[in-house]
């Protein structure tokens, strides 16, 4: 059950891919937590599982075992279409690689969430344009990703994630293909727009560079949260529900 | 979403003409190949089917195409003539003289000996002169192909004068018959003056061809025609069929034509199809992306068939183009006159394409379904 405050709740999550002697354990009993208005960043080592577990919290990957609420949703109670609606409405998405289509403009590029809304195309492309101005890209607008540099792709990118105004956006390494200033660039951005009273943002990162924007820190190790710390020092150790310690803040 | 799906379609331009390109070489071959096929098989029953006149054809009962005949007797003439239903019925004499001009230059051909009082049977379409000329003794109409052949680079002239089986003929006109088989010199004369320009036999009558009688069908008056005279009677349709049945069951042509149009099937499909899919592969990450976004299965799937479809018209929209505009070519070409790109050619290849659109587009969209979306976080 989440709290008002927690977008998504996990608890003893668990992942794992194969059976037998090819089983891979890739979540082994997560707890994890993201609140409304915070960038929750989930760090560690390549393979601990921090993508996993993204993928699981956005409904893209079902989980093996444990409990998830998101949005106050058990996702499991979705059918696989009530899933994909539900992605669409309240999620966005911002990649490693950007994954922009590269046939489209910045602006159309934008605009995809809503045209698969089925917003008109017209009023889709003219919200993408005002969204790009105000993320400083307006002479990029009608630009193809081929055109743009990395940092520029990117904050396209962060552009498609919330111009449907989701509740949760979820990022995946998105500093990992850019140099330090170009990153540091993208994260003030994504700090200052992307992070709501009503929205929740995951940030998957090992870029240590970028932890100062962070609300909470989640860090991961072989499936595990191991430990979870916030900017005010506070510290959460493995295996305590952070929640039951925000909740007790709150008292 | 439609709008997306035909970017992504031409977004690459290299990838795009090249699904084009296939699609339309594909296209061109199949049109092009089943055509001069068919357009070859139908030449084996051209003088038939000039022969507007007539809608029945009365042969000898072991007659099997037009080039292999038997002569009837005269009197069968009489019984034909006799049978309830006949409207008329008039002879046709069909030979293959060697007609040599005064410079010495020779060609096997075709002469076909029209019935003296009616001319029935002459195809109607003349470039130079009149079918009415025929009535003068020792005249003949050849066709165009033919003049050329016996008079070449020379232009098309009247009172030219031949030579066949020692009697001197004046050409008094020049048609546009349609060419046979053999691509031989066709030549329209009167029965009476036909039978003189080949090498005499005690019978003459290669066969007769009957108009019914108003209210009677054709097929109707072949069934009373074999039953009254025990001769073999075939409408117009059903002995041009015969023709082609015949060569195609006795020569290498369709064997030959066959294999090059099942390359052409097997290469531009597979080409075309390959293409289709392959570039459904290279995007696959981009429709990951879309599928992680929240776009539906469904919505994908529409996407795909958009996509594919209008590759697909489009290709076969300039395929068919190509392939006319080859047949507008060769229809001006001499040998290769009459020799047309056939709407059922046309329409098989249609549904040829649309076979190789619905197959690259289930394999890609099975494999766009069965993508995790989550894979678009790998890297």
């Amino acid at each position: 059950m989440t709290t008002n405050s927690q977008a998504v709740q996990c608890h003893d999550v668990t992942k794992h891919y194969g059976e037998g002697d090819t089983r891979i354990d890739a979540l082994r009993g997560v707890d994890f937590s993201a609140r409304f208005g915070e960038l929750s960043f989930l760090v560690g080592p390549s393979g601990c599982g921090k993508t996993t577990l993204l993928c699981v919290i956005a409904g893209l990957l079902d989980r093996s075992g444990g409990d998830l609420t998101v949005l106050g949703e058990t996702l499991d109670d979705l059918s696989d279409s009530d899933r994909v609606l539900f992605r669409r409405r309240n999620l966005g998405f911002v990649f490693q690689q950007y994954n922009l289509l590269p046939a489209l403009t910045a602006a159309e590029n934008v605009a995809v969430p809503l045209l698969a809304a089925d917003i008109p195309r017209k009023e889709a492309l003219d919200r993408a344009k005002s969204l790009l101005v105000r993320l400083g890209l307006e002479k990029r607008v009608a630009s193809f990703p081929s055109k743009m540099s990395g940092g520029q792709q990117q904050r396209v990118a962060l552009a498609r994630a919330l111009i449907h105004e989701p509740r949760i956006v979820v990022c995946d390494e998105p500093t990992a293909a850019l140099d330090h200033a170009t990153g540091e660039a993208v994260m003030e951005l994504l700090a200052s727009n992307a992070v709501q009273p009503d929205r929740a943002v995951i940030v998957v990162t090992h870029d240590s560079r970028v932890f100062h924007h962070a609300h909470s820190i989640a860090r991961m190790d072989d499936g595990r949260i191991v430990e979870v710390t916030r900017p005010n020092g506070s510290f959460v150790p493995a295996g305590v529900d952070e929640s039951e310690l925000l909740h007790k803040e709150a008292v | 979403m439609n709008f997306v799906a035909l970017r992504m379609l031409n977004g690459d331009r290299a990838k795009y003409f090249g699904l084009v390109f296939a699609i339309a070489f594909c296209t061109f071959l199949l049109e092009n190949q089943t055509s001069i096929f068919a357009n070859i098989m139908r030449r084996t029953g051209s003088q038939i089917l000039d022969v507007t006149d007539a809608e029945v054809w009365v042969m000898d009962p072991k007659t099997e195409y037009f080039d292999q005949t038997k002569a009837l007797k005269d009197t069968d003439l009489t019984r034909v003539r006799g049978v309830n239903g006949v409207g008329w019925a008039v002879r046709l004499f069909k030979g293959n003289p060697v007609a040599r001009t005064s410079s010495g230059r020779f060609a096997a051909s075709f002469i076909i000996g029209l019935d003296d009082a009616t001319l029935a049977g002459a195809p109607r379409k003349m470039l130079l002169g009149s079918w009415e000329r025929l009535r003068e003794p020792d005249s003949v109409v050849i066709d165009q192909a033919g003049y050329v052949l016996l008079f070449p680079k020379e232009p098309l002239r009247l009172d030219r004068t031949l030579e066949m089986n020692d009697h001197l003929v004046r050409i008094v006109g020049i048609s546009d018959a349609s060419p046979p088989f053999q691509s031989l010199p066709v030549m329209h004369t009167r029965y009476s003056e036909a039978v003189n320009f080949v090498g005499k036999e005690r019978t003459q009558l290669s066969f007769i061809i009957v108009r019914p009688a108003p209210g009677v069908s054709p097929k109707e008056l072949t069934a009373r025609i074999e039953k009254a005279t025990g001769l073999r009677a075939r409408t117009t349709k059903e002995f041009e069929w015969d023709c082609i049945r015949y060569y195609l069951k006795n020569t290498g042509i369709p064997v030959n034509f066959g294999i090059t149009i099942g390359v052409a099937l097997v290469v531009g499909t597979v080409v075309a199809g390959q293409t289709f899919y392959l570039f459904t592969v290279d995007n696959l990450k981009q429709f990951g992306a879309l599928k992680a976004i929240g776009v539906t299965n469904l919505r994908l799937t529409g996407m795909i068939l958009l996509q594919a479809s209008s590759a697909g018209a489009l290709g076969f929209a300039i395929g068919t183009g190509l392939a006319a505009s080859f047949f507008e070519v060769m229809l001006h070409k001499l040998a290769t006159r009459h020799i047309v790109l056939m709407w059922q050619c046309v329409g098989i290849t249609a549904a040829c394409i649309l076979f190789v659109v619905i197959v690259a587009s289930v394999l890609s969209i099975r494999r766009v379904l069965v993508l995790e979306p989550a894979a678009v976080f790998q890297g």
